[in-house]
């Protein structure tokens, strides 16, 4: 702000409390020619509308007059007027550093605890595994569940299926650089017959009633428009995040409406990276909760 | 009493006051409905239909301008028009202006209950409506400006009446305070994008959006109970030096406490401690007004006891006071840090919207009602005093579980674990407010139960026979 406007606005400022000042002392005083205090000043309105003259009531007056020097205190205290900063230096950046600071300090005698372990190390820790946890009800929780079980189009952290792999390599990968998966759309490019039969093929391998010539116009729409990410026999790729079609689990359902969907408008899956915002050890810790999520899967 | 009361004239304009009172009955049921159903859909998402139009995202803005500019704005106009007629002593200057303005209006709120739905929007709060509807506005609230100002001008007595004060900085604020916060480039039919850049748009909408608060909600319906409160109970004014302060200070000071809405923002800090400092200051000026209305009750209290109209306007003071010493208290940043982005928040606006807007003009509307069409008194009074206990047993219970969820969120919200992470999950929090949610939903639904009864007791007054000494009087008018 220019010192122009900084000057300009403190004097509207102090202007503005000093007239409420002038407002009080001069309405404190009797004026000439005024009716006794108490008594009803000499105008009427609609009939029967009249005032009374009665002074400000003192507690209120002494009030007003307190939370005047309060603000003008507070003034000087704290930024307020302009450019001037205040006597205590106070702003909100340095209030916030200074509370970051002491929360950062708690926190490295915590972390201590858990320095130079490995994701399977931590994963075996009930201390890591309990604060793991706490760490994915925070930034996990919203998408996978509170129970880490899932929804459509976010993967169950409890079953051992993994569309990206489930060492301990993997799902630190998956958190910290997160993941971008892309169904492609066909419904431009596939034939419309192929669809039903391809569609009755996937969502089950072993079906009897697909035979002769359905199934092999399935097969081979597979194989020109599926295999190459899915795999030849469907086993999926988690190199690439193409799911495993045949161990039952769909993660964008397993409906006929919801393949039919799948195939011909594609899905797109997003995984945020969390790189950026949390810790390496804080990463280490939430991929050792969910490693440990998943070996107790049975429970 | 040495001076003479000045003659009425024989002749008033009180139609358009008869259409903005009824129109007030109406937009307060249907505002109030909106916010019922709102609030059950925070209980209940299903109850949005899935259907675009009923989320709560389109229908809050809908509620809160059906309550505050649809009913608050219609009760404002329909009394400061009665009231600027009788106590200047004058028929309406321009009348023909004046029945523009109600037509304009509801124009206005047709289009908002229209366009809101339909998600056209400027996303500023209290300011939703895009630039064709601001622009009808603006031009209404001049028309009103002209219409106000022209009665004040070609009064008949010297003085003029502390209500018209009140009623007069409400109307030249409001202007003011559209005009500046709708200034924006449009950039087709029913999309524009305000002329202010980032933070500095963000302090214009609460400058704004604060003074809606001072001017609309509190410098308005104070003009209103300048007039009604000494007229229901007879007696003068409690102190015409106490309502001189308070007038200069509310308005001088209310002006600069908007920024107290953006605490611990990309707001300048000395912009924000500026704002707290006035709000705080602000608490002073706001209670010479509680203190007017309740102490011209002195010689008059056991009236309190049969006149349940009365009650509802001493009961909306005592609102209205608790409501200015919690404001003050909530911009306090330390206070802040705690109440802001919380439900406390929906209760503190509440206790003032429902205890004191709503309170205040349900009150004067009962007093109004039977003089605009020529009647004693209103049909049932003890359907008032119904309506008096739901309102005050609705706000009370709003304003209470909205107090109590908002404390436990803040406090839910800010609890750290040792080791720097959060205790609570949102969704707990969530979860703990729903019993509260229930609470608020009851509340919102008594009060609105309360309108209801009052919408009966107004149509029974208007249908039912007129007294006979009013009847030359009416129909001269």
């Amino acid at each position: 702000m220019s010192t122009f406007w900084s000057v300009t606005v403190t004097v509207v400022v102090l202007l503005n409390i000093l007239a409420c000042v002038w407002l009080l002392i001069w309405t404190s005083k009797k004026q000439p020619g005024e009716v006794a205090e108490g008594a009803e000043k000499d105008h009427v309105w609609d009939e029967d509308l009249r005032e009374l003259n009665n002074p400000l009531p003192r507690w209120w007056l002494h009030t007003f007059i307190l939370s005047i020097v309060f603000a003008l205190g507070y003034l000087v205290a704290y930024p307020g007027l302009g450019n001037f900063p205040g006597l205590l230096g106070w702003s909100q950046h340095k209030q916030h550093d200074e509370r970051l600071a002491e929360v950062q300090e708690q926190r490295q005698s915590f972390y201590a605890q858990f320095e130079g372990k490995s994701v399977t190390e931590l994963a075996g820790d009930p201390a890591a595994r309990s604060f793991g946890s706490e760490l994915y009800s925070i930034q996990c929780a919203g998408c996978h569940g509170v129970n880490a079980q899932g929804a459509v189009g976010f993967p169950n952290l409890r079953d051992d299926v993994w569309i990206w792999g489930g060492d301990a390599q993997a799902i630190h990968t998956t958190i910290a650089k997160g993941r971008q998966a892309v169904m492609p759309q066909f419904y431009a490019t596939l034939d419309q017959e192929a669809v039903p039969a391809l569609i009755e093929y996937v969502r089950n391998w072993d079906n009897a009633d697909l035979r002769g010539e359905r199934l092999a116009l399935a097969q081979q729409t597979f194989q020109r428009n599926c295999m190459a990410c899915h795999g030849p026999d469907g086993q999926g790729n988690p190199l690439m995040g193409a799911p495993n079609l045949r161990n039952g689990e769909w993660l964008y359902g397993g409906s006929e409406e919801a393949v039919r969907q799948s195939i011909l408008f594609g899905r797109n899956g997003n995984m945020p990276a969390f790189g950026n915002a949390l810790s390496a050890l804080d990463i280490d810790l939430l991929a050792a909760y969910v490693l440990g999520l998943n070996e107790g899967g049975a429970e | 009493m040495a001076t003479t009361i000045p003659a009425s004239p024989a002749k008033y304009h009180d139609k358009v006051v008869r259409q903005f009172t009824l129109m007030t009955v109406v937009w307060g049921i249907v505002g109030m409905t909106v916010g019922v159903l709102i609030a059950a859909q925070l209980m209940w998402p299903a109850l949005n239909f899935d259907t675009p139009w009923l989320t709560y995202s389109r229908l809050r803005p809908l509620h809160t301008n059906a309550v505050i500019f649809a009913f608050g704005g219609s009760a404002l106009i329909a009394t400061s028009y009665w009231i600027v007629q009788r106590t200047c002593h004058t028929p309406l200057f321009a009348p023909k202006l004046a029945a523009f303005t109600f037509w304009g209006w509801q124009t206005v709120i047709v289009a908002a209950a229209i366009t809101l739905p339909l998600g056209i929007t400027q996303s500023k709060e209290y300011a939703e409506l895009e630039w064709p509807i601001a622009l009808l506005i603006a031009v209404v609230w001049v028309a009103y400006a002209i219409v106000f100002f022209g009665t004040i001008a070609i009064r008949r007595v010297k003085h003029i009446y502390v209500a018209n004060w009140f009623y007069g900085a409400f109307i030249i604020a409001v202007a003011m305070l559209h005009i500046v916060n709708n200034a924006a480039i449009p950039v087709s039919m029913w999309k524009s994008y305000s002329v202010y850049p980032g933070v500095v748009d963000a302090m214009v909408q609460w400058w704004y959006g604060h003074n809606a608060v001072g001017f609309f909600l509190t410098a308005g319906f104070l003009g209103m109970m300048y007039y009604f409160v000494p007229k229901q109970a007879g007696r003068p004014v409690f102190s015409y030096r106490l309502s001189i302060v308070h007038f200069w200070a509310l308005i001088s000071i209310y002006m600069w406490a908007g920024p107290h809405h953006l605490h611990y923002t990309a707001l300048p800090d000395w912009v924000q401690s500026l704002g707290m400092a006035f709000s705080l200051i602000l608490f002073a000026p706001s209670w010479g007004g509680m203190i007017n209305g309740i102490m011209t009750l002195s010689g008059a209290w056991h009236k309190l006891r049969e006149d349940p109209i009365l009650k509802f306007l001493i009961v909306s003071l005592s609102f209205y006071g608790m409501s200015t010493f919690e404001g003050p208290m909530m911009s306090i940043k330390t206070v802040n840090a705690l109440s802001h982005y919380t439900d406390w928040t929906i209760g503190h606006v509440h206790s003032g919207a429902l205890g004191w807007v709503a309170m205040i003009s349900i009150g004067s509307l009962y007093a109004l009602i039977p003089k605009l069409w020529g009647r004693s008194e209103m049909y049932s009074v003890p359907a008032i005093n119904l309506h008096f206990w739901l309102s005050t047993i609705g706000v009370v219970l709003y304003a209470a579980s909205m107090w109590v969820a908002g404390i436990m969120q803040g406090l839910m919200w800010r609890a750290v674990e040792d080791d720097g992470t959060l205790t609570y999950s949102f969704m707990e929090a969530l979860n703990a407010t729903y019993p509260y949610y229930a609470v608020r939903l009851l509340g919102g639904a008594l009060f609105l139960s309360g309108m209801f009864i009052m919408a009966w007791n107004v149509w029974k007054t208007i249908a039912g026979q007129q007294a006979a000494q009013f009847t030359v009087a009416e129909a001269r008018a």
